[in-house]
């Protein structure tokens, strides 16, 4: 069992190290700004005008800090608040008031993983057939073409290039082809029926459409310089002049050869992915987390703003370790002992 | 002049240079406006474009084409800031890491490695939310800078790592040269292309980031950036009541900005590394 020793008992090691360490981030950073949440809250209570007698405001500072687990040394607001991590308790929501963080997020995770894993899946497999037939092909003209265009859509920010289709497809300056905003039509019941399946398709096509073509840009690019550098090799002249069909070499020597890299690219760049994602679902009100998380922005809800992040560093590492480890399965030639 | 020459021979040099002499010109325009971009309701709101205001007018009374003057400038000002900040971090740490190794190194890696690891953007929402009330251009600076370095880092590191490989360290060390004219004198310039495009790409980035949190508006939105810019024309509804000219002035003008920085840094280190020229180029 040197496999454990050597490599999976390390890893997972490391897994749960980067969770602490970034779950330990979101607690201090509240904490290290001179910013008082709970005399702020009550400054904006008072500034909406309501009046509170000394008794009451006493109870609601106390109520708040209880809410807020600010009560006690760091030390002891640090233990309690792993300990409700491990109860999956991420309190209450402020803007939503007597609404659990975690339901909040229940509701617009399936909307998010939804367009996170279609988009996901969508990028990465196109991104990596067509640049690595651009890359194997890469002196033909249509391959320069799609060159090209990678480069101009490459250096956009996620909410640039969704404005961007915006105005193009949904708003009426050109085409208006698709919806502004929304995950589905105004009211519409979420049945099993087909009518509303479209009807969500069809609302999420445009920003699944701008995450998997920004997306599968950089995916292109980096796979056709691969397939350019895999095609050098010798064994790939080798095949050539051995007569193997060309479709076979592209197909089974070439891409696949490619591809490994693109794999441990995958992992890495789930974060940027995640983060994409959340901002074009702002851009076009997607009803995710995203959506969520710009609403605890605007509101100053900082318990869901916490739970949010909590959330998305433990589901990245996790997609980050799903990926790491199942990479000898699919490289037979990396074998961790 | 041979660089120059040999530079513009490469279309996108030449398209980066035209757009950023463009966006530079406007940027110091803003010096001579007729109007102070802090105050609203100096104009007629919501006027189309016409010939005493180019791009039009938005609904807080303000000329758009002057205003985007000064968000060009803010813009620029902020990534500058956060990129030349985040260049001494990342080379002071990439150099000593790379020069020094053993445990300094292990633990300078692990400080940069754990700030990759960390979700940049909600860390950077919840840091911007706390600091909202003191935000301002040098601020939003510095907290970009303080996220943007580990990577660059990380690159710089690992060149000075085969540098010091190399048969000329041991022959200045050797005839005694002090480490730390070594590296600045030997190291600095073979890491100057590097550091000039990890630059461009920073400052690209910071661009964006504040875009980001600006839409969020995480940043003092009176302040006009190419970012809040933006909020405001989104807070209006701009799109749903048609007044393109006040959308796309941001749009627009940060697609065209965006473009020019990345292709600017794809010409020169392609330009100052012929190996990935060739590469793009194909080898058969």
């Amino acid at each position: 069992m040197t496999f454990m020793k050597r490599y999976l008992i390390p890893r997972l090691i490391q897994y749960v190290l980067v969770i602490w360490l970034g779950i330990t981030v979101v607690f201090l950073i509240p904490r290290l700004t001179p910013n008082d949440p709970i005399m702020r809250m009550i400054g904006e209570m008072r500034g909406r005008g309501s009046t509170l007698e000394p008794g009451t405001m006493d109870d609601i500072i106390e109520d708040l800090t209880e809410m807020y687990g600010l009560g006690g040394s760091w030390l002891d607001q640090y233990w309690a608040f792993w300990g409700r991590l491990f109860h999956g308790d991420f309190g209450v929501s402020f803007f939503q008031f007597p609404t659990r963080v975690n339901q909040l997020i229940a509701t617009a995770m399936p909307w998010t993983l939804g367009l996170l894993l279609t988009t996901t899946a969508i990028t990465w497999t196109f991104g990596n057939i067509i640049g690595g037939l651009a890359g194997y092909y890469s002196r033909k003209g249509w391959s320069r073409t799609l060159d090209a265009v990678a480069m101009v859509i490459r250096p956009l920010p996620y909410y640039i290039f969704a404005f961007a289709l915006l105005l193009l497809f949904a708003s009426s300056l050109v085409f208006q082809w698709f919806p502004l905003t929304g995950g589905a039509s105004m009211g519409a019941l979420p049945t099993f029926t087909w009518a509303y399946i479209k009807d969500v398709l069809w609302h999420s096509a445009l920003p699944a459409l701008s995450l998997s073509i920004l997306g599968g840009a950089v995916v292109f690019q980096t796979m056709k310089l691969l397939v350019q550098n895999v095609n050098a090799e010798s064994f790939v002249q080798y095949a050539k002049l051995g007569g193997v069909t060309e479709s076979r070499i592209v197909g089974k020597y070439v891409i696949r050869n490619a591809l490994l890299p693109q794999i441990t690219g995958l992992a890495l760049s789930f974060g940027q992915i995640f983060s994409g994602a959340l901002i074009t679902e702002i851009v076009f009100s997607y009803p995710g987390l995203g959506m969520l998380l710009y609403r605890a922005i605007i509101n100053g809800d900082y318990n869901l703003i916490m739970g949010i992040t909590i959330f998305s560093i433990v589901g990245i590492s996790t997609a980050i370790l799903v990926v790491d480890l199942t990479y000898p399965l699919i490289d037979p030639r990396v074998r961790y002992y | 002049m041979k660089v120059l020459r040999d530079l513009f021979r490469d279309y996108r040099f030449c398209f980066s240079f035209g757009v950023l002499v463009i966006i530079l010109i406007l940027a110091l325009l803003s010096f001579f406006a007729p109007y102070d971009p802090t105050l609203w309701n100096v104009v007629p709101k919501d006027t189309k474009p016409s010939a005493e205001h180019i791009l039009g007018t938005d609904s807080n009374g303000q000329d758009i084409f002057w205003q985007a003057t000064f968000a060009v400038r803010n813009s620029l000002i902020i990534s500058l800031i956060a990129a030349m900040v985040s260049r001494v971090v990342a080379i002071l740490v990439g150099m000593i890491a790379g020069y020094k190794g053993g445990s300094t190194d292990r633990v300078l890696m692990f400080v940069s490695d754990s700030l990759l690891i960390i979700p940049l953007f909600l860390t950077m929402v919840m840091l911007a939310m706390l600091l909202r009330q003191h935000m301002n251009l040098v601020i939003l600076g510095l907290m970009l800078s303080a996220f943007g370095w580990p990577w660059d880092a990380r690159l710089i590191r690992s060149l000075i790592l085969s540098l010091r490989e190399r048969e000329f360290t041991e022959t200045a060390v050797l005839s005694g040269t002090g480490t730390v004219k070594l590296v600045l004198k030997e190291y600095l310039p073979f890491a100057m292309p590097l550091i000039f495009s990890t630059l461009i790409n920073n400052m690209s980035w910071a661009i964006g980031l504040e875009m980001t949190l600006a839409i969020l508006g995480l940043v003092n939105i009176n302040i006009p950036t190419l970012g809040t810019m933006l909020n405001w024309a989104l807070f209006y509804q701009s799109i749903l009541l048609q007044r393109w000219w006040w959308i796309l002035t941001p749009v627009v003008l940060a697609l065209f900005l965006f473009i020019a920085l990345y292709w600017l840094s794809v010409s020169i280190s392609e330009y100052l590394d012929p190996r990935t020229r060739i590469q793009r180029v194909g080898t058969q």
